[in-house]
């Protein structure tokens, strides 16, 4: 993984709550077996219509917005499957932060382990945002904080060791790896 | 000494490094269910870094998402499923060949959905950790387990460590009481408790329910419940296992035999949560109040009696589901007029469900112009189910009888809806496009989907199950 460590961008905002994963990438794009190219899928129904032309009143088919790292989403953002397929599809497009109130457990482990930070804020800082696309923020993700021009500041709370990773662009698996001896002494332990 | 959770206990036991300010802790695990679509890129990494599977022997894998079920589909192999699908297929069939895991693929008298072979295999035990590269993992959370969803990096890091870096989730209490009233089901039950606590009410938490309606259930019925934990937010649901537990454990192919049955059994025993155990949330529930549901939104929380009126929209939010639906409130869904019925899915496709079903059905008709599509969730459940002559029953009545899989569940497997079509589908989740783009999603249990497919509309599952009221 790559490290983490500033986001300094404007931000895209889609205010509805509750965005599930079938949204974020529709079940019919997780036929792949890899990753390449996953961003084609990102938001599908809402970017594209049927006839698979741009939907031009979509955010991120906005020019001004289109290329904006930072997404504010409305409250319990990536709620649904498991499908590491949502934060991969959302990272390959662009996206390295997503503001929200909550965060869904598995999407927001799972974007962790992306490089993909999601940023719980109160329900204060999230209306403002809300109003404010647009926005120019800037987020310090050692020292997890979220400063935006004329607007708030503040500290946001992530897992200290998946903040050490982004910052470090450490690989999970391999501090498992590390635990080898202790892992092998548990199995024997409860043969 | 103080008291305990099931969570607690069942946590405790797996913890190989405990967990600090600055790591999560190193949990083991137990049981490591897989499937195609949220694996290849796990063992492309596996096999980039030469990393062997720790624990073939704790890896259960099956074929579930992205195959058809339509029977001449599943007749033609390969050349029957969508070519990105049938890619998908053949790499889970050369992992599992080059990495050493058993697969119960097609053709396998045990494929099936992933959540409905653990547990009838005999695999999916009380105390274990069981994880799975889908969110629905929390079923097995019936059979007193804990049992939870991840994402394809996780998936990597149990196939090589069979751990897992975890923070220890906080416990939600939900108390059901009571006998339920005539019609209503245990998906009747979990779409109420989601209605009560919201779609994002158990985030954060892993769930217990407890009550006497709980433990009046069968296992089919428990896993309803804890199969739809996540759609509350919640990691996980559990239920204290017990006789019924038991028996329907015993003599199955992976469960302990003998001497090591009867151990086990002592230990599973011991698992419940201590009479003076304390949540971190308690919710509690009198059953009388839970009618027959029925979903009219576009998450699983949108769920109210199926006689009830479908409230005025409250925000942005749910003004657009409700235009997606193509439904106006101050009506109920009660007779609205329905395209397609789905029974099945890790929800909702086991025996006993079929038999709900095929109650209703038996000596009836589909209404014409609906499609009626029964998917079994396993090749074991289609045998004992066609042995029962639930299979004619259905199809006597116009209904068609597919193959075990996912199928309408997701549109991924060509089992879809077309755009604006309503389907009332006993699976577990009625988000836009689910079903296929622009499918409308109403979420019920067997017997009421089964009720609308004979009516040609949203019909209340009572009116079918006393005499002759129909």
């Amino acid at each position: 993984m790559h490290a983490l460590k500033q986001i300094v961008s404007h931000t895209a905002v889609l205010p509805q709550a509750d965005i599930d994963t079938d949204q974020i990438i529709p079940a019919r794009y997780l036929t792949t077996t890899s990753r390449d190219g996953i961003s084609e899928g990102l938001f599908y129904d809402w970017r594209f219509a049927a006839d698979g032309t741009e939907n031009a009143d979509f955010v991120l088919n906005q020019a001004e917005y289109r290329d904006a790292r930072v997404l504010v989403a409305g409250d319990n953002f990536g709620c649904g499957s498991s499908r590491e397929h949502a934060p991969w599809a959302l990272k390959d497009f662009g996206i390295d932060a997503v503001i929200s109130t909550r965060f869904a457990d598995i999407f927001s482990s799972n974007a962790l382990k992306n490089g993909l930070l999601p940023i719980v804020v109160d329900k204060k800082a999230h209306e403002w945002l809300l109003d404010h696309p647009g926005a120019r923020v800037r987020v310090d993700v050692e020292m997890a904080t979220l400063t935006v021009d004329d607007g708030p500041s503040l500290h946001f709370e992530v897992e200290p060791f998946a903040q050490y990773c982004l910052v470090h662009g450490t690989d999970q698996l391999g501090f498992l790896m590390g635990k080898e001896e202790q892992i092998a002494a548990f199995e024997k332990a409860r043969k | 000494m103080t008291a305990k959770s099931m969570l607690d206990k069942v946590w405790e036991r797996h913890v190989v490094v405990p967990e600090t300010h600055q790591t999560p802790a190193i949990l083991y695990i137990d049981l490591h269910l897989i499937h195609e679509v949220t694996t290849p890129q796990a063992f492309s990494l596996l096999r980039e870094k030469g990393i062997p599977v720790r624990r073939p022997d704790l890896t259960l894998a099956t074929l579930d998402h992205s195959i058809p079920t339509r029977p001449e589909l599943v007749a033609k192999g390969y050349e029957g499923m969508q070519p990105a699908a049938g890619k998908q297929v053949r790499q889970m069939v050369e992992n599992c060949e080059e990495f050493g895991i058993p697969l119960r693929g097609p053709g396998n008298a045990d494929q099936g959905i992933v959540h409905v072979i653990g547990p009838e295999l005999g695999a999916s035990q009380p105390g274990k950790t069981i994880v799975c590269g889908d969110s629905h993992t929390a079923t097995h959370g019936a059979l007193g387990a804990l049992a939870f969803g991840i994402g394809t990096t996780e998936v990597g890091h149990v196939l090589a460590t069979q751990c897992l870096l975890q923070r220890k989730p906080r416990s939600m209490g939900i108390t059901i009481d009571g006998p339920l009233s005539p019609g209503v089901t245990a998906k009747d039950v979990v779409l109420f408790v989601i209605s009560k606590i919201g779609v994002s009410g158990g985030t954060g938490h892993v769930i217990e329910y407890r009550g006497s309606t709980i433990t009046g259930l069968s296992m089919d019925e428990r896993m309803t419940i804890c199969n739809m934990s996540i759609e509350a937010g919640a990691r996980a649901g559990m239920v204290a296992p017990d006789q019924v537990t038991f028996d329907y454990l015993k003599g199955r192919p992976m469960a302990p035999a003998g001497e090591d049955w009867d151990k086990a059994v002592q230990q599973w025993k011991a698992l419940a949560s201590d009479p003076d155990a304390r949540f971190d949330r308690e919710v509690l529930i009198d059953a009388a109040e839970i009618p027959p549901m029925i979903t009219f939104g576009t998450n699983p929380g949108a769920g109210i009696g199926i006689r009830r009126e479908i409230p005025e929209p409250v925000g942005a939010a749910s003004r657009k589901a409700l235009e997606y639906m193509g439904l106006k409130p101050g009506r109920p869904l009660y007779g609205q007029p329905v395209d397609i019925v789905f029974i099945g899915s890790c929800t909702n496709s086991r025996l006993g469900d079929l038999q709900a079903a095929a109650e209703v059905v038996k000596g009836r008709k589909v209404k014409s112009g609906v499609r009626m599509l029964v998917v079994p969730g396993s090749n074991k459940i289609k045998l004992a189910a066609e042995e029962l002559g639930l299979d004619r029953i259905f199809t006597d009545a116009g209904a068609e009888w597919h193959e075990a899989g996912c199928s309408m569940c997701l549109g991924m497997n060509g089992d879809i809806a077309a755009p604006g079509q309503y389907v009332v589908s006993t699976s577990n989740r009625n988000f836009e496009g689910r079903q296929g783009p622009g499918a409308r999603t109403l979420l019920a249990s067997p017997v009421t989907a089964a009720a609308s497919a004979i009516a040609g509309a949203v019909a209340d599952p009572r009116s079918f199950l006393t005499d002759g009221a129909a």
